[in-house]
């Protein structure tokens, strides 16, 4: 499904990403990791064109995307649910969800809302209310249903348990594992490792801009290197 | 009896004079309604409104002058003319120029009505134009006042634009992406809104209702290479007073201007009464800092 091949790029001067090779296949949860600062952020930026890519490659269901600018890559069905959300304020909800479809999937928006709602009925109940005045939890979920009326081919989340209660970060795992079962590839970017570890089929860990271990969730949890890094045990 | 030494008028007088001041407030709000859109919206203060305004008041004497097209079938040619130019002015110079810096963006609006403005003096010299139609003198009494074909198009130009506006902004995709543009400019970049386009789109939205003012006023005011200025300075006063972006304070504070003018006119005479707008303007902001229909949040 996504092929990332090679990817280096940074700010300025600066590099941030230094080789990256990532692969997610059809309906898989991945998991980036990583702590502050590694660079999973400016990867996901990279992949939804909002950062040029200095080198690499970036394949889409067999298409290639690399530079292509975030309109063109929405429009092949890479979309990305940002760090901080992201949601637009002063609009409802409704409305922030009728824009999740503004490029793509427009005319299902109907059912792609509906849909949504039934994962979220929060949002239902929400549904007139300024997304500004949401709840974290609540800007997430919408955050994550403006991403789904675009009809995702593969779906990036940015740290979606950031800044949550650990119920609804429980609650919000289990919801990414729903979304996975239901056929959706997902590249799931945490800094909470035990939890995403527990929904993924494979995981990255970045450090330095540079992929350090990658695995399955159970090879990886056997590492005293990552297990001492990131689990703290 | 006097009050303060102002000199008391009948009731059928003062009325009369706010009735006239609905009807100049109601081209003020034409040019606020442009204005408040690139300024409230794209936190764009265009420095270039007035000199688009005289630009588009141009295109009209010349239509009339050269081709006898009438200043209000002239809409259907400057009014999507207006919004072509805005959208390229905005794509083409501003959006290049500026790199989305709002001292910079300052600088350029400046910089392209300082053009415009000279180029037309250049072009049209200083002389005084205004188009003649031959239902400037015909109207409606209302007893207390009377008003022309021109002012009361003004007044209904005024609320269609404000209403179709409002209609646009809420109803339909773009209008939703131009807000989504406004507050959130990563997130509207992630759902595949084209920003640079809205950007355009907006500016030239803008220049459209520009153009829509610039009809309406040709058959009442003569256009000069510096009309724009006194415009546009009222036209900033009315933006702030409604309330940055709101278009229902854009008309509201047409008229509220308009109606103090007219009765700043009538109690100060022609030459002090331009005072009041500046009075009403602090008090109203006074109380209101966001203004009549703004949002605390920026
Ligand atoms: N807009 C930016 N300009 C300059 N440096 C940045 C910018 N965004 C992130 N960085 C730097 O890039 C590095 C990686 O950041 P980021 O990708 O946000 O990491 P993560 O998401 O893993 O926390 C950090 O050193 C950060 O300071
Ligand atoms: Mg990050």
């Amino acid at each position: 499904m996504l092929e990332v091949r090679g990817i280096r790029a940074g700010y300025g001067s600066m590099e941030v990403l230094r080789g990256i090779d990532i692969d997610v296949a059809p309906g898989e949860i991945i998991a980036v990791l990583g702590a502050n600062g590694a660079g999973k952020s400016t990867l996901n930026n990279v992949l939804s064109g909002v950062i040029p890519a200095g080198s690499g490659r970036v394949m889409l269901d067999g298409a290639d995307i690399t530079g292509g600018r975030p309109t063109a890559i929405v429009e092949a069905g890479l979309i990305h649910v940002p760090e901080g959300r992201r949601v637009f304020p002063n609009l409802n909800v409704e409305k922030n969800l009728l824009l999740g479809g503004y490029r793509r999937g427009k005319a299902n928006r109907a059912a792609n809302m509906a849909h949504v709602y039934e994962i979220f009925p929060r949002l239902a109940e929400r549904r007139r209310q300024f997304a500004g005045t949401l709840s974290g939890g609540e800007q997430q979920m919408l955050a994550i249903g403006r991403g789904m009326m675009a009809e995702p081919k593969l779906l990036i989340l940015d740290e979606p348990s950031l800044g949550l209660s650990p119920k609804l970060v429980e609650e919000m795992f289990t919801l990414i594992a729903r979304l996975a079962g239901e056929g959706l590839s997902i590249l799931l970017v945490e800094q909470n490792v035990a939890q995403s570890l527990e929904i993924a089929a494979r995981a990255y860990v970045l450090e330095n801009g540079e992929v350090a271990m990658q695995g399955l969730p159970g090879d990886l949890l056997a590492r005293d290197d990552l297990r001492k890094s990131y689990l703290g045990v | 009896m006097d009050f303060l030494g102002l000199p008391s008028y009948s009731w059928e007088t003062v009325l009369g004079s706010a009735i006239s001041g609905v009807f100049l407030g109601s081209v003020y709000a034409l040019v606020a309604l442009g204005l408040t859109l690139i300024y409230g919206v794209l936190h764009i203060i265009n420095f270039a409104h007035g000199a688009m305004l005289m630009l588009a008041m141009y295109a009209v004497f010349f239509l009339w002058s050269a081709l006898g097209i009438d200043p209000y079938l002239a809409l259907l040619i400057v009014v999507p003319a207006g919004f072509v130019f805005g959208y390229a002015l905005q794509r083409g110079v501003i959006g290049r120029f500026s790199h989305g810096r709002d001292e910079i963006t300052l600088l350029v609006t400046l910089g392209i009505a300082i053009m415009i403005e000279n180029g037309a003096l250049f072009a049209f010299s200083a002389t005084e134009r205004q188009v003649q139609v031959p239902y400037d003198f015909d109207g409606i009494d209302f007893g207390v006042t009377f008003a022309v074909w021109p002012e009361i198009a003004a007044l209904a130009g005024s609320l269609v634009v404000t209403l179709a506006l409002w209609l646009f902004m809420t109803r339909t995709d773009m209008g939703h992406a131009i807000q989504a543009v406004a507050k959130e400019r990563r997130g509207a970049e992630l759902v595949g809104i084209d920003v640079e386009h809205i950007y355009g789109v907006t500016f030239g939205i803008g220049a459209a209702c520009v153009a829509v003012a610039a009809c309406l006023l040709a058959p009442t005011y003569a256009v000069s290479p510096q009309f724009g200025y006194l415009f546009v300075l009222i036209a900033f006063t009315v933006v702030v007073l409604g309330g940055m972006g709101s278009f229902v304070g854009a008309l509201v504070g047409g008229f509220l201007i308009g109606i103090t003018e007219q009765l700043g006119r009538l109690y100060l005479g022609e030459s002090l009464g331009l005072i009041t707008i500046s009075a009403i303007f602090i008090l109203v902001l006074l109380f209101r800092p966001t203004g009549l229909f703004g949002q605390a949040s920026g």
